[in-house]
């Protein structure tokens, strides 16, 4: 199971957080905020599978964006790093370029929010089954 | 399908085009729009200009004041409300709740055209969780949208219905949801499959009855949908594999098709057909097949076109190919493919790529308990990922260290996780690997664990270690190292005068110096109380570690003669705010000012000897019997209290008050003190029960102090000492390393050829961690799941005994005063007695035994002394039952020589003496042993004494000399036992009162190199003092009519022993009762208990129950046999 999924830039600033179980809001700022040092510790030549706590995060750099996914411990570490993937490839293929800054120039983020909770409906060749989880 | 795509994408641009409103649907964008969405824009983009989270919290907040203006006005638009919304959402997102638009985004989702509802349905699935209680006002917008014409409104229903819905409200949407799985529509059809996913996830019960629906699903002509239902399938078997064999075929096809690409492309990633969906199947497939042949028959074609197609090099085929490898090795094995699971696992471990290592390593982790010889194939490269610079790789290595953790390499694996556990990871990390470190413990370990891992280690922890600690292994003698051992280093701990220490390994440490201090020989046991004094006076230390190190104290101080230290502590704690710890120094004080009291209360290494716990407090029936004397009320339960407290408050009380003082006594019986056995206890047995009581309270009150006593000794004394178990032997490291390197069984022969320093260090590290996985150890290892988790979850094998001792807890006094040796019982103690109702049961006394000889007039049963009896021994008892002199214990010294020669021959196998061997007796059962000596014990029953018989058998090659043995109050002493020898003594014990059974401490010295004591203790069953009592009929009439107390109990009788005569057979042969007479259905037994107590039995047979109706003169005798009797009858 998919628990939370998270844009992050290189300062540590959240860019989009979508949770798939509920968090008090109060407790997403600490949860991101130590979800980002471990990620953001960790150099390139180390694997992209962190333990933290009792669930796992997977996370993926795209230039000055980190994507960190929580799952918990029955999910398969490398479907979900390419989970990760595809869904760059899809926001690359409807927005251009898929940057921090393009994200927020092009305002894209209101459409990922949506995207989010309906891919299926527009792109779904690209978002599988997986979605359903979200 | 695809025209709803393509529809759909032709108007992604409308939805998305706001940057350019020309393009937006009716192009009708309009300044304010235009406006509302760069106000997004410009926020976003000050945001991220901003460097300090300050700047941006202020940002924010100014951001959200004008929000919250704007929607709360009434003259707010729709469409300027969707842009709020919007903004909304994104500082939701941000962390700043926002929960005053709320409701206006159920309003938005209620009330707006389509795209103004679909923000609101967006911003209601972000804002909101299941319970939130705005969620309801959302129920009417679903049921109405669900039932729109619009496929778009629908489409929006459906999706939030998936995302979020409350669960009391399932019944509300759930046809109208059930209808669209017969939609036109696939994209209907899929969301509402996943609409009833959710509602399966939240209330399974609830859908139960479209089960069949979903197989409609399952085999849908859209894949989407399919895929869909896979979801609730995967659900549903993972609760329950076995309702769902049956789909194993359909599930196969369907991967079948998936993998030879017979999807449509749009399914495909990077070329791959549809690789979630494989994966999901194979999961599917996997809980199908678990242990289950015929199942997993089904599927080896399936998952052999599985791993042969993901061949391609790309991240995706090889979480497909983890996915199949873990399938493979959950259903039922394959050879073949396991050799290709084995393969591709290699592939992954040996790969560059550090995120296939790491997947290699979990897949390894999953495989190793069925196949420990992979590990073997990879033992260099795990050896070498042990040391990656990455922790997580470390981590998942030592995760796969642990499960092939074995006795042989404990040593070294634990050594690598502490090693880990040093470099200082995050609280939760320590927490689980403590966990797995305290299952593969050591003493030094131990304290290393403790110290790192401070409080956050589960409390269970420590307990186990104590216990651990407390019963020991098999062997004493090692037993005794690690004692010693334990003290020695908590002592050098305590030397470093202000370090600080977790709690728990405070508390740990304060249990084991004062349960084996004095193992210890060399310290002064006035240094240890040193040490303790200034724990308690550290600031640091918490109340409930204080109680923990005043309990040490305590049994410090009963084995010391008189300390100042103690005399401190007593004095500073005294006046201690914290009132346990100033009870507890009030009960120090009071033990020292009795030291003999002290020391039968504090005895050493009792921890685990067995307390028996009087839970109907009996010893309390004196204090109540004086109260009521008084005139005190007789005790209520509360239910009965507050029943007539209410039926008070209906009607007046028309009873006289204050009246009666012999039925509140009577009453005090029955009410005061309840048998948790449902045994039924006559009227006049109150008066008994309160009288004995009285008389009790002098000796008994101590108990009661024990038992309140320290819960240091609580917590391990539940526990029996008896239960073994099989840890691994501790092999030191040294002789492991040294004696392993060359018969390494799985050293690579191309590797041996030359190799560096380093190489080699590390295949004597391999060579040490692999140990014992090779193929002849494979087996074991096998099950080594189980020995994991066997020790620590140590079956506690409670002997019998002591389940006896807690079931008949109730009527039964605590062990020690209850069995008096006979030499104990001086003749004031018996003048005592006399006139109690008890006097039966001290019929040794020749005062009272003639009395009561006089007043029962029954026969002392002579037949069974028909076993011929040595002169010596009947001498003896001669004198034993006029006087009880100490000529009780008898030692028989090797010289006579019939017992020298049996001596030798089988010399540490007793056998009792010849004279004895005729008569009943018990089985030679071992009490306890050291490396130098073995005691064991004989019971003989005479047909009027128990004789204790105890063997005293020296192993050792020398002579033992000064062997003292205690057994409760009296001592035999044995000057010499010659090496390889058996001595014998014994003791004639009589019960004083009655119980069903009860421990007599004993112990042992003896001089080696150095003074030695062992203690033990004897069970003693109220069976050993119950002799048969033979009588006619007729005596038994006239006895019946003059014993007064009396118990009756109804039994069931099992099946096979129905018939009366069946059940006295029983009684007969299990209890030693006399069969007097039967008549009908009825039946007369008759027993006594030593020295001559009769108890009457009266049988009667109906409809399979057994009525059976005890008389005695003691109270106590019937309820005891009662319960023997049920227990025989339970049993046979």
């Amino acid at each position: 199971m998919i628990k939370f999924f998270l844009m992050v830039n290189k300062q540590g600033q959240t860019r989009l957080s979508r949770y798939y179980e509920h968090v008090e809001i109060n407790k997403r700022t600490v949860l991101e905020a130590e979800v980002i040092k471990n990620c953001l510790s960790r150099s390139k030549d180390e694997c992209s599978f962190v333990e933290y706590k009792d669930f796992k995060l997977v996370y993926r750099q795209y230039a000055a964006l980190f994507i960190v996914v929580g799952i918990d411990q029955t999910e398969n570490e490398m479907a979900v790093y390419e989970l990760i993937h595809n869904f760059v490839e899809v926001l690359d293929k409807y927005f251009s370029r898929v940057s921090e800054f393009g994200l927020m120039y092009h305002k894209i983020l209101q459409e990922i929010l949506k995207t989010c909770c309906c891919t299926d409906l527009f792109l779904r060749q690209f978002f599988q089954p997986y979605f359903c989880y979200i | 399908m695809s025209d709803v795509v393509e529809r759909t994408l032709s108007a992604l641009p409308g939805l998305l085009g706001q940057h350019d409103p020309g393009a937006g649907p009716g192009g009708a964008g309009g300044p304010g729009r235009v406006s509302a969405s760069s106000r997004l824009g410009s926020l976003i983009r000050s945001i991220t200009a901003l460097t300090s989270k300050h700047e941006e919290e202020k940002l924010i907040q100014q951001e959200l004041t004008s929000l919250k203006a704007t929607v709360s006005a009434p003259s707010t638009t729709l469409r300027l409300m969707k842009e709020c919304m919007v903004r909304l959402i994104y500082c939701e997102m941000l962390g700043y709740e926002s929960s005053f638009g709320y409701i206006h985004a159920i309003k938005l989702a209620q009330q707006g055209n389509l795209l103004e509802k679909r923000v609101g349905y967006l911003a209601v699935s972000l804002f909101l969780h299941e319970n939130h209680e705005l969620l309801l006002l959302l129920v009417n917008t679903v049921v109405k949208d669900l039932q729109s014409t619009n496929l778009v409104e629908v489409c929006m229903a459906l999706t939030v219905v998936s995302q979020i819905f409350p669960r009391e409200m399932i019944p509300a949407v759930l046809p109208l949801i059930e209808d669209k799985l017969q939609h036109s529509k696939e994209i209907i059809r899929r969301k509402a499959v996943q609409a009833l996913y959710k509602f399966y996830l939240i209330a399974p019960n609830q859908v139960q009855h479209i089960h069949d629906k979903f197989r409609k699903a399952l085999c849908d002509r859209d894949a989407g949908v399919m895929a869909a239902s896979l979801h609730i399938y995967l659900q549903m078997i993972k609760e329950n594999s076995s309702g769902y064999k049956d789909l194993t075929g359909s599930f196969v096809t369907i991967l079948k098709q998936v993998v030879g690409g017979k999807l449509s492309a749009d399914f495909n990633y990077h070329s791959v057909p549809a690789p979630w969906l494989q994966i999901q199947l194979l999961r599917i497939l996997g809980l199908l097949g678990k242990d289950d042949p015929r199942t997993s028959e089904l599927m080896y074609d399936v998952l052999d076109e599985s791993l042969r197609r993901a061949e391609i090099n790309h991240n995706i085929t090889y979480a497909i190919l983890f996915e199949c490898v873990q399938t493979i090795y959950t259903i039922h094995p394959k050879s073949e493919l396991l050799e290709k699971a084995a393969k591709c696992i290699g592939k992954f471990v040996l790969s560059p790529k550090i995120n296939l290592k790491y997947l290699g390593l979990k897949a390894l982790t999953y495989v190793i308990q069925q196949d420990p010889n992979l590990a073997l194939q990879h033992q260099m490269t795990i050896i070498e990922c042990l040391d990656h610079p990455d922790p997580i790789i470390k981590r998942e290595t030592l995760e796969l260290l642990y499960r092939i953790t074995n006795g042989q390499n404990v040593i070294v694996i634990v050594q690598k996780m502490l090693d880990y556990l040093k470099e200082g990871q995050e609280e939760y990390a320590i927490i689980s690997l403590v966990g797995k470190i305290a299952e593969l413990w050591f003493i030094q370990t131990m304290n290393a664990v403790f110290s790192v891992g401070g409080d956050v280690v589960h409390s269970d922890i420590p307990n186990n270690f104590l216990r651990l600690l407390a019963e020991g292994f098999d062997d004493e003698k090692e037993d005794h190292q690690l004692r010693v051992y334990a003290v020695q280093s908590y002592l050098a701990l305590l030397e470093e005068e202000d370090k600080l220490y977790p709690q728990k390994f405070l508390q740990v440490m304060s249990w084991v110096l004062g349960e084996y201090f004095s193992l210890v020989t060399d310290v002064d046991p006035e240094v240890i109380l040193t040490k303790l004094h200034s724990l308690l006076k550290k600031t640091f230390v918490t109340s409930e570690t204080k109680a923990w190190i005043m309990a040490a104290v305590t049994k410090i101080a009963s084995h010391t003669s008189c300390s100042k230290t103690v005399d401190e502590i007593i004095q500073e704690l005294s006046s201690s705010l914290d009132t346990c710890l100033r009870q507890y120094a009030f009960e120090l004080k009071h033990l020292c000012e009795d030291k003999a009291l002290m020391k039968s209360l504090l005895p050493f290494d009792a921890s685990c000897s067995d307390l028996v716990v009087d839970a109907s407090l009996s010893f309390l029936d004196g204090f109540v019997a004086e109260g009521l004397a008084h005139g005190a009320a007789p005790y209520k339960p509360h239910h009965q209290r507050q029943e007539e407290k209410l039926s008070q408050e209906k009607a007046l009380n028309f009873e006289p008050y204050g009246l009666s003082f012999a039925s509140s006594v009577s009453s005090s019986g029955v009410t005061g003190r309840q048998s948790p056995t449902g045994l039924s206890f006559g009227s006049d047995i109150s008066g008994n029960s309160a009288e004995t009581g009285h008389k009790e309270t002098n000796t008994l009150k101590l108990e009661g102090v024990r038992k309140l006593w320290g819960k240091e000794g609580y917590l391990p004394k539940k526990e029996n000492k008896t239960g073994k178990e099989n840890e691994p032997q501790a092999v030191p490291c040294g002789s492991l390393l040294a004696g392993q390197v060359g018969e390494a069984p799985a050293l690579r022969p191309e590797q041996g050829a030359s190799l560096s320093e380093e190489d080699k260090e590390k295949q004597q590290l391999a060579s040490t961690l692999f140990i014992g996985l090779g193929a002849s150890a494979g087996v074991s290892l096998m099950g080594k799941a189980d020995t994991a988790t066997q020790k620590f979850k140590r079956k506690s094998k409670i002997t019998e005994t002591q389940q006896l001792s807690e079931e008949a807890s109730d009527f039964q006094n605590s062990a020690a005063s209850n069995f008096d040796p006979l030499l104990d019982t001086v003749p004031d103690n018996v003048e005592d007695s006399e006139g109690s109702v008890h006097t039966g049961l001290r019929k040794g006394s020749p005062s009272s035994s003639d009395t009561v000889e006089d007043n029962l007039a029954f026969e002392t049963p002579q037949s069974l002394r028909k076993s011929v009896l040595d002169d010596r021994i009947s001498a003896n008892r001669l004198s034993q039952s006029s006087l009880f002199a100490d000529s009780n214990i008898e030692i028989f010294q090797p010289s006579s020589s019939a017992q020298c020669e049996s001596a030798s021959e089988t010399p540490l196998v007793p056998s009792l003496p010849e004279e004895l061997e005729e008569l009943p007796h018990s089985e030679v059962v071992g009490l306890c042993q050291s490396d130098a000596l073995a005691l064991h014990l004989c019971k003989v029953w005479t047909d009027d004494s128990l004789l204790l018989i105890v063997f005293v058998s020296n192993k050792t090659t020398a002579a033992l000399h000064a062997v003292n043995l205690i057994l409760e109050s009296a001592t035999s002493h044995f000057p010499v036992i010659e090496a390889q020898s058996v001595e014998h003594c014994q003791k004639c014990v009589r019960m004083n009162k009655v119980c069903t059974q009860a421990i007599l401490p004993a112990s042992v010295s003896y001089q080696s190199e150095m003074e030695t004591c062992l203690e033990f203790s004897v069970t003693l069953s109220l069976m050993d003092f119950i002799r048969p009592m033979e009588m006619t009929t007729e005596d038994f009439g006239k006895l019946w009519l003059s014993l007064s107390n009396d118990v009756k109990q109804n039994i069931k009788m099992s099946p096979c022993q129905d018939s009366l005569s069946a059940a006295l057979d029983t009684l007969q042969q299990k209890l030693k009762l006399h069969r007097v007479d039967v008549i009908g259905n009825e039946g007369i037994l008759a027993c006594q208990l030593l020295p001559s107590v009769p108890c009457l039995l009266h049988c009667r047979t109906h409809s399979g129950m057994l009525a059976l109706w005890f008389r005695s003169p003691c109270a106590a005798l019937p309820d005891g046999l009662l319960y023997q009797c049920q227990k025989v009858m339970e049993e046979s």
